[in-house]
């Protein structure tokens, strides 16, 4: 299965994407820079983490218009898998191939921490290597990820199992108290209706060794390459 | 040539924890008046354009792509001669 790491001017987290891809799951990957017209030929495209054009306007809103991303949501029409960390998580709001936005803190502080996430249920692309209700420890890294979307369109997701992740305690309770950010719902990761774009807040890639204490990220990159294998079958 | 001034708040339905903590601050210097504290962005640009209802349909255009995620913002727009 071939990867794609997209890098936009700003964006810091490209080189730990491509590492997992080739050295945990043994995977051919590429960078993509963000000025490519074309991303054909990669069964998934990942948008990592970072700050990309320096988060200028809004966190993700000039990289949502940068060249690259017209090809980005021709793969996902295609149904290719796209997957967005933390930063890639805001271009992908922003784009409109994810619904919502992400806005900052509500205790307005860039938080760096690990904390554990509840996985809704895994009849996802991206779920589908964990239980259901499995809680992964896995950090977040940001200033701008408190997720918000309107009522309507959150009563939408729910319905359709668009919210993947939650934040939670070590136990897997879903409190006020686990809450990072002030994230609607606890929302830390959700998917488009389709199924095949992600984007997430928490970095999966920053947690899949257990040299980093947890290898719980692993398990969303295993997650995509079953999908993947399923879909070429 | 038009000038166009772009003001973008949060929808009145959006917590603004900015406005929030300023309107905090505020109150902390004794301005207890202060009921609300809304933040927001202001942009200026100048712009060619055959006419002024050309330059007002040049800058909600921008607005609604770029400029303004209207998912959590409201914008309001004042266009004149430069």
């Amino acid at each position: 299965m071939k990867f794609g790491v997209v890098i936009f001017p700003g964006s810091n987290c490209d080189c730990d994407c491509r590492r997992v891809v080739e050295q945990v799951m043994e995977q051919p990957v590429d960078l993509i820079w963000h000025e490519a017209d074309s991303v054909d030929g990669y069964d998934c495209i990942i948008l990592p983490g970072g700050f990309s054009y320096g988060n200028y306007l809004r966190a993700g809103a000039i990289a949502s218009h940068s060249p690259v991303m017209g090809a980005v949501k021709k793969a996902a029409a295609d149904g290719k898998l796209v997957m967005g960390i933390c930063n890639g998580f805001q271009v992908l709001a922003e784009a409109g191939l994810l619904p919502g936005v992400l806005q900052r803190n509500k205790n307005l502080r860039f938080i760096c921490k690990f904390l554990h996430l509840k996985v809704e249920h895994n009849k996802s692309a991206f779920t589908n290597a964990c239980s259901p209700g499995q809680v992964l420890r896995i950090p977040i890294a940001h200033d701008e990820g408190k997720y918000y979307v309107d009522t309507k369109v959150l009563a939408e997701m729910e319905a359709k199992g668009q919210v993947l992740f939650r934040y939670c305690d070590a136990g897997g309770t879903v409190s006020a108290e686990a809450n990072p950010n002030g994230s609607l719902g606890n929302i830390a990761g959700i998917c488009n209706r389709k199924g095949n774009v992600m984007g997430m807040m928490p970095y999966p890639e920053r947690s899949a060794e257990e040299i980093l204490t947890s290898a719980d990220g692993r398990l969303i990159f295993e997650s995509m390459l079953r999908h993947l294998r399923q879909v070429w079958k | 040539m038009y000038r166009a001034r772009i003001f973008i708040t949060l929808k009145k339905s959006v917590f603004d924890t900015q406005g929030q903590v300023v309107r905090k601050s505020l109150q902390a210097l004794n301005f207890d008046d202060v009921e609300d504290v809304r933040m927001g962005k202001y942009i200026e640009l100048q712009l060619e354009a055959a006419d002024k209802a050309a330059a007002e349909a040049a800058v909600r255009d921008m607005c609604e792509r770029l400029l303004v995620n209207t998912v959590i913002e409201q914008y309001g727009y004042e266009v004149s001669e430069a």
